[in-house]
């Protein structure tokens, strides 16, 4: 096993996560597009934790760390969209112009 | 990890192909429940990867917390939002597609480049393999203690607001809509007077009646 086979497996759903938290229209897939860049994220960081410093493994610290506040963030995120859908009576995010000049 | 290295290239292969494959039908699906059932099937073959790189602790907080946290939350999300919707269709909406589809592309091509070109430091250091949950303790109350209490601090903050964003606002026409179905929940008694001067019920009469002690 090679850790570019990892990094490689990772950059390919970073860009998947990409791709999805452009296109996507509706605001929950947004959410899961965030989960997916999150995790692409992690396995980098588990994958350098394994290779590069195997003893003192820090990347699996750091990990822990972004789970928690991907945590964080899917809660506030999806009580941000439940309330946009409650005073604009959609999700799609093209009618989301609040701030938008 | 004690599994020889063709079973791990193996396993590596299926996790790695089921994780791209429910990653893409996450993004590409039009049901946005099939999406969030596929992306539980990300989130479990990112946990397979990590006991691949023998982390038994981090793949099973990775099972806990995505699939038992925070997939069941964006399923109730989608349950609270559900308005069956067709989108307005955009014109010219393939051309933002095929331009991040072409972006997205590039920048898979410039990273792999970057991965493969790197001549990365590779450790021989021994694995902390089955220790790594006392590692990781170690680290967290010893040189990572303010992160975590930092950490702590945080998820209280998004506990807070995430209530206070998701409260539903005092509203008068709910408040009208109580009041028409108060009568409907009080108990079907009739009034205690009433119920003391029925004829045909003796013991309502002594003494020793509830009805009646409490007059």
């Amino acid at each position: 096993m090679e850790l570019q086979y990892f990094l490689l497996l990772a950059a390919a759903l970073f860009c998947i996560g990409i791709y999805g938290l452009v296109t996507s229209r509706n605001a929950i897939r947004v959410l899961m597009s965030i989960e997916l860049l999150l995790n692409a994220v992690n396995i980098n960081l588990m994958a350098f934790s394994n290779y590069l410093d195997p003893s003192g493994i820090k990347g699996q610290v750091f990990t822990v760390f972004v789970i928690t506040i991907a945590a964080a963030e899917a809660a506030v995120g999806l009580a941000i969209v439940l309330s946009i859908y409650r005073n604009r009576d959609t999700v799609d995010m093209e009618q989301f112009n609040l701030l938008k000049w | 990890m004690n599994l020889a290295d063709g079973v791990q290239i193996v396993s590596f292969g299926v996790l790695a192909l089921m994780m791209l494959g429910a990653a893409l039908g996450v993004v590409l699906l039009e049901n946005i429940v099939y999406s969030a059932f596929l992306l539980g099937g990300v989130f479990i073959s990112i946990a397979g990867l990590y006991i691949l790189l023998n982390a038994g602790f981090v793949a099973a907080a990775q099972v806990l917390i995505y699939v038992g946290a925070v997939n069941v939350l964006i399923l109730f999300g989608i349950m609270l939002v559900n308005k069956r919707q067709n989108f307005v269709p955009l014109r010219n909406a393939w051309v933002g597609k095929i331009t991040t589809a072409a972006v997205c592309l590039g920048l898979f091509a410039l990273l792999g480049t970057m991965v493969l070109a790197t001549p990365w430091a590779i450790s021989t250091a021994p694995v902390a393999g089955d220790t790594s949950t006392v590692v990781i303790g170690m680290h967290f109350f010893s040189d990572f203690l303010l992160p975590f209490e930092l950490a702590s601090v945080l998820l209280l903050m998004a506990l807070i607001g995430a209530i206070v964003l998701a409260r539903r606002e005092f509203l008068p026409d709910a408040l009208e809509r109580e009041e028409t179905q108060q009568p409907v929940l009080t108990l079907p008694e009739r009034p205690r007077e009433l119920a003391s001067a029925a004829p045909g019920s003796p013991d309502r009469t002594l003494g020793t009646s509830p009805t009646q002690r409490n007059v």
